[in-house]
């Protein structure tokens, strides 16, 4: 009986309230959309540092047989002892932590590899094996922590200059980053209004509805009864908000990411799909209840006179 | 059942009181007129029994209880016990006359069927057998006055507060709802009805309780009102 005549009451003031709800539902979908963006930005983000930070590797180029010009490698190219140092040192206790692993390519390797990776450009004839450096990868235990190998290796003999991939990578991940910010700040304006429409609508809801609540006061309905209906209704409008954000990011995941960012990059990034859009969705939904229930409380509190 | 303990209810700091140190006592089963001009106290004192206001000093005492102790959240349970009617009626324009009446059950969670067999049954008592399909637009203002009152003791309270409920109906009509009140009065009901329609309290015959400015200036068992009682207001 009470859950019905409750049901009844959302309802009514739904159709009452028509334009306030639909500004509501437009409100809560536009925000927790952008909150929504956001969260699958930073899973995107997780992703590609950990697949790509996992192969990344710290180069430390050795002086090759050709002389260079400027400052480096004035001693002439590595000496065997020279190169034994630096490993020696890459295998050290003080290192030993942050090294995961290290390989030499010899300067006739890294030819090798340069011929066959570009077999098809004129400018490898050009190259000789002795402009080119001997190489050392170095794999970290955290890609994070290239200083530490980078000051340990630099500047001694034999070494020509230390390399970090993951410096390519920073740019990437400082555009993800603001565009994450910006998602964020898109969404707690967002939010701001929709708690502050949500609450507007309840005023108006409770307003149009006064004689009921005189009514309901003076024959004893109990204060949560009387303002359950006013407190369901933003909830469900800021629910019905929070489904359309969710279908939304999934038409998107769908259709943009899986779809057109596969065709342009194939396998080559791991991207978030529909399957992530099902890990925020519920967390989303709770969001547009918090908002609701905060609104509620902003509202209903001078309504609670008895 | 309601008893006043020397109650003063100031609305204004530094304005005439509503009510002046106001001692009086009304009795299980009773029916009691409040009379008196506007303003002379009569709707502060029913707002004292429903803990609409708290009075400045002094008790009220309704159902033995000190309504000044009640606490907020109890105050809707202690409402369930007392029925109103007002003299612009207060019914629900889209809704018929049994939903105004089932809504008064609705709202404090009665089961639907007690809701269908009891509904039916207080239409009777107020004399709107058979109408409880139609819309209060439909009815007369007696007949509105009516689902009112039936809505005010559906959920028999012990005490039924009427403030002027014929103070828009004509005198014939009014007759009616005064016998109304009566039977609902016969089934054990406390009513007390303020008013100021001279008529109608001098043919009940009922104890007159007067107010002037606050101040209780007679009260009497099968009194009598108008024009030659001291403090008396003239009636028509």
């Amino acid at each position: 009986m009470r859950f019905w005549f409750v049901l009844g009451e959302i309802a009514a003031g739904f159709r009452r309230n028509m334009t306030m709800i639909s500004a509501v539902i437009l409100v809560t979908f536009v925000s927790l959309a952008s909150v929504g963006a956001a969260l699958l930005l930073q899973m995107q983000i997780d992703k590609l540092r950990g697949e790509w930070y996992g192969k990344v590797e710290v180069s430390i180029w050795l002086c090759p047989v050709q002389p260079l010009g400027g400052q480096a490698c004035v001693d002439g190219p590595v000496t065997d002892d020279q190169r034994d140092a630096i490993e020696a040192r890459l295998s050290s206790a003080e290192l030993k932590p942050y090294v995961a692993d290290y390989t030499l390519e010899t300067a006739e390797e890294v030819y090798a590899d340069l011929q066959t990776s570009f077999s098809e450009a004129d400018w490898t004839g050009g190259v000789s094996v002795d402009a080119l450096p001997p190489v050392i990868h170095v794999r970290l235990v955290n890609p994070g922590d290239y200083q530490v190998v980078e000051e340990a290796v630099n500047g001694q003999p034999g070494v020509y200059t230390v390399r970090d991939q993951s410096e390519l990578l920073s740019p990437l991940f400082d555009i993800l980053a603001k565009a994450q910010i910006a998602a964020l700040a898109v969404a707690g304006i967002l939010m701001v209004a929709a708690i502050l429409l949500i609450a507007t609508t309840i005023r108006l809801s409770a307003m149009s509805r006064q004689k009921e609540t005189g009514i309901m006061r003076l024959v004893g309905a109990s204060n949560l009864f009387i303002q359950l209906p006013f407190m369901l209704e933003g909830a469900v409008a800021a629910l019905i908000g929070s489904v359309l954000s969710v279908v939304t990011l999934w038409v998107v995941g769908k259709f943009w990411l899986v779809g057109w960012m596969s065709e342009s990059f194939g396998t080559l990034l791991s991207r978030v799909n529909t399957a992530d859009v099902f890990v925020i969705a519920p967390w989303l939904m709770l969001l547009a209840v918090v908002l609701a229930a905060l609104s509620s409380v902003l509202t209903l509190r001078r309504f609670t006179k008895v | 059942m309601i008893r006043f303990n020397n109650v003063t209810k100031v609305y204004t700091r530094g304005q005439r009181p509503a009510l002046d140190h106001v001692t009086v006592e009304i009795e299980r089963s009773e029916f009691a007129f409040l009379v008196g001009a506007s303003g002379s106290g009569k709707s502060t004192m029913l707002a004292l029994v429903l803990r609409q206001e708290r009075a400045s000093s002094g008790t009220v005492y309704v159902l033995g209880q000190d309504v000044s102790k009640l606490a907020d959240r109890k105050v809707p349970f202690f409402r369930r016990q007392i029925g109103v009617v007002f003299q612009d009626f207060r019914l629900l324009e889209n809704k018929t006359v049994f939903e105004n009446v089932a809504f008064a059950m609705q709202v404090i969670g009665q089961p639907r069927h007690s809701i269908l067999s009891v509904v039916p049954d207080v239409l009777s008592l107020v004399g709107l057998e058979g109408m409880g399909k139609r819309l209060p637009h439909e009815l007369s203002g007696g007949e509105q006055q009516r689902v009112a009152i039936a809505r005010a003791v559906v959920n028999r309270p012990q005490v039924l507060l009427a403030d002027e409920p014929t103070g828009n109906l004509d005198p014939l009509t009014s007759e009616g709802i005064m016998a109304v009140l009566d039977r609902v009065n016969q089934t054990g009901t406390t009513v007390v009805m303020a008013t100021h329609d001279v008529g109608l309290v001098n043919e009940m015959r009922r104890r007159v309780i007067e107010l002037v400015d606050g101040a209780i200036v007679r009260d009497e068992s099968g009194g009598r009102y108008g024009a030659g009682y001291v403090g008396g207001v003239r009636g028509t």
